[in-house]
């Protein structure tokens, strides 16, 4: 694997340098300092503050909490919820539920990708939208199901799907030209 | 006069909040006294949002879809003038939805506001607490839900009193007690609906676990994906302090306990105990072996007692009304009631508890009305990527543990997903199996590698490159995977492959000999094409299709070249005419 053979560090290579202000984590490690079976609470509460989990953060947590590098990347690759790369404006979430996946999520990812133009976990190059298969909302009622920031649509069809990223992107484009 | 409006996440989902808005901006334009109250979810979603209206003798009725036009016409009309709007009451055949329950652990979900605990209280609430603490020795706690039968509602079914005791005779200190809220079956929202509908019932659950094992402190690990349920458990455990029902020598005994949540970040496997017990200590959810049980070494290597929600939700109901009276209810082996996500191709689909024993049948179609569209149903599946399906010829199979084991499922947590005969079962397993894999922590070989292979002959059958050995190599892989797993995820993990084997092998045949999908689901397997005869050459099929490969004229029925079409179905949506034809 790259990340063996190469001179530099694997992590260093995925994910550059960037600037990251770390004084905005103070407020969390003032809680958590020195506490290592609280390091799930603080990557998550620094997700809250970056959106993501950059590079310099997990360093530095690893630092104040009292634990390895490597335990914090761990931590960090497992579970689902941490991402160690920036998302889009809109994150979209379409849910993957046994529900939705009878009633038809599938045809709803692939035309949300051929519309975006993107693949499932990607974020589009203006950076407006991120999208993602979700295990479940859990409004199966509704299915199929995607939710975006935070607002869900429910009992979709591909058409129906696709005119709502639409409509999305033209308040967008209407915001850039005032 | 009193309006109460349904807002579990699914209420929320279909437009709760919308309707909170205009019910609060009604009521001040019109400058009435009416009290708007919130609850948790009632377990019809798919009527929501529902809102109900109180009068002042009592008299209630509940109105069902409504909108912020529909606010209006209520509050125009009924609550003005007193004229129920009777077009959008909750009918009779919908009220048997409700009337074919016995509910226990969602006894006030839907009827309580879960941020009051004022009505909590006036419920009976934590007077099971106090009757546990000031009338009983825990040991007596623990007679009482042995007396009950009690089993896990989290899958495995594992005696209750049996945990409790095991961890309250375990030499060691200090003892905790935790909740495991961390529901990760994808079609299943039991727990949610308890927690952002009752949250004090599990507080109190917890807080008469901690006193009959001996613990003082209690975690609740909940999924982070689940933000109302986090919010409404903040809520009670502070006001549940502020009463004196939970922190230092509660109600005036020796008696002290309190709660933390700690919210999980995504990982199906942290269902499992000891993979929990890892994560609530900070580190990468992964199992271990047992013995030593979470009874004996948990949490922080201590003694721990684990219990899911609906488990927890049960315990105040049972010490109130004594052991009895729960095990009355249910078959001789299983006890009580069983809550269930009951979704699918259903007609009524939401949140259902039903007496133990029950037929399958009964739940489906008594209460949820049916199938869709009036097509047939081909299965019924049970316990989410740990489960299996079950076909239509054992739907008279009764609901208890033991019952549904036999037939190569699992009760499970309480996810129910009715299937008709549009559901691929090859595909039911591909889709269980690509969750499973995923989720697998890794650890053990069969599972990380073993369900990988597995998913990359499911695929291949779905795409139409299936070998005839692929069955016998499916079956074999599966046992390897059960016998060579550490924990439950990995054991169980084959179960919707080797069901869907069991009871719709032709399918799989289907797909592999023949290369078709009798459901038309896959693909790979299936095209479209345009029936001239129905077609009326509106052209909007054309003009909708995504890759632009329809074409036609005026006067000319349209047609799909297929080598261009991606099969996205959008087509088959759009026309009024039923002229798409998938084969």
């Amino acid at each position: 694997m790259s990340c063996c053979t190469s001179k530099g560090h694997g992590l260093e290579q995925k994910f550059p340098d960037e600037e990251v202000d770390l004084e905005a984590l103070e407020q969390v490690l003032k809680e958590y300092r020195g506490n290592p079976s609280s390091l799930i609470t603080v990557l998550q509460k620094a997700q809250d503050i970056y959106g993501y989990l950059p590079r310099k953060a997990l360093y530095h947590i690893a630092r104040e909490i009292g634990v390895k590098p490597a335990k914090v990347f761990g931590v960090a690759t497992f579970y689902a919820q941490f991402r160690l790369k920036p998302i889009g404006k809109h994150l979209i979430m379409v849910c993957h539920g046994t529900a939705c996946h009878v009633n038809g999520a599938e045809l709803i990812t692939s035309a949300l990708c051929d519309e975006l133009k993107i693949s499932e976990g990607e974020t589009t190059p203006d950076g407006l939208f991120t999208l993602q298969n979700v295990a479940c909302l859990g409004c199966c009622s509704l299915a199929p199901v995607m939710m975006i920031d935070g607002e869900a649509y429910g009992k979709l069809t591909p058409d129906k799907a696709r005119n709502v990223i639409r409509e999305i992107l033209r308040k967008e484009t209407a915001k850039g030209e005032v | 006069m009193k309006v109460v409006v349904g807002l579990g996440s699914c209420g929320i989902a279909a437009g709760g909040n919308k309707v909170l808005e205009a019910i609060k901006s009604e009521v001040e334009n019109r400058g009435i006294h009416v009290d708007v109250k919130k609850a948790g979810c009632i377990g019809m979603c798919y009527l929501e949002p529902i809102v109900e209206v109180i009068d002042d003798g009592g008299n209630k009725t509940t109105y069902v879809k409504v909108t912020p036009e529909i606010v209006k016409e209520i509050f125009e009309n009924h609550i003005e003038k007193g004229n129920v709007v009777s077009e959008y009451v909750l009918s009779e055949e919908d009220r048997s939805y409700i009337e074919g329950q016995k509910r226990i652990a969602l006894r006030n979900c839907g009827i309580i506001d879960p941020e009051s605990i004022d009505e909590y209280i006036e419920s009976g609430g934590y007077k099971a607490l106090e009757k546990a603490i000031k009338e009983m020795t825990p040991e007596r706690v623990i007679e009482e839900i042995k007396i009950s039968g009690l089993r896990g509602r989290g899958g495995a079914g594992f005696p209750t009193w049996f945990k409790w005791n095991a961890t309250r005779i375990a030499p060691g200190a200090p003892k905790y007690v935790v909740c495991n809220a961390d529901e990760g079956d994808p079609g299943a929202f039991m727990d949610r609906s308890v927690l952002e509908g009752d949250p004090h019932s599990v507080l109190e659950g917890m807080a008469i676990a901690a006193y009959a094992i001996g613990a003082e402190r209690g975690y609740i690990y909940v999924r982070a994906e689940y933000p109302l349920a986090i919010k409404r458990l903040e809520i009670a455990i502070e006001q549940a302090r502020q009463r004196g029902f939970l922190g230092k020598n509660i109600m005036g005994t020796d008696f002290s306990f309190d709660i933390t949540i700690k919210a999980g970040a995504g990982a199906f496997v942290c269902g499992e105990e000891t993979a929990l017990i890892a994560s609530l200590e900070g580190e990468r959810g992964m199992p271990r072996l047992k013995p030593p049980f979470p009874a004996q070494r948990g949490f922080m290597g201590k003694p721990t007692n684990i219990n899911n929600v609906e488990t927890f939700a049960n315990v105040p109901w049972i010490i109130k009304n004594g052991g009895k009276a729960f095990a009355a209810i249910g078959t001789e082996k299983s006890k009580g009631t069983k809550v269930f996500a009951l979704a699918g191709k259903v007609q009524r689909g939401g949140l259902v508890e039903v007496p133990m024993g029950i037929p399958l049948r009964e739940v489906i179609f008594n209460i949820g009305g049916g199938i869709k569209g009036n097509r047939k149903v081909k299965a019924v599946q049970l316990g989410g990527p740990s489960g299996g399906c079950i076909p239509e010829s054992l739907l008279d199979t009764p609901v208890d543990y033991e019952s549904i084991v036999k037939t190569g499922a699992i009760m499970g947590s309480g996810g129910m997903i009715v299937m008709d005969e549009t559901t691929c079962m090859v595909d039911m397993a591909r889709f269980f199996l690509d969750f499973t894999q995923k989720e697998s922590c890794g650890k053990c070989t069969h599972c990380r590698i073993g369900t990988k292979r597995m998913l990359e002959i499911l695929e291949r059958i779905c795409q139409g490159q299936g070998e005839e050995s692929d069955i016998e190599l499916l079956e074999e892989i599966a046992m390897n995977v059960k016998e060579g797993s550490l924990c439950g995820l990995g054991q169980t993990a084959p179960n919707p492959v080797l069901t869907t084997l069991k009871y719709f092998r032709h399918e799989y045949e289907a797909h592999i000999k023949d290369k078709k999908c009798p459901a038309k689901q896959c693909k790979a397997l299936i095209s479209y094409r345009i029936d001239p005869e129905k077609c009326k050459s509106c052209g909007l099929c054309a003009r909708k299709c995504p890759v632009g490969t329809i074409k036609g004229s005026k006067g000319q029925p349209y047609e799909i070249i297929s080598e261009n079409c991606t099969k996205c179905g959008t087509c088959l949506e759009v026309c009024r005419f039923g002229a798409v034809v998938v084969e």
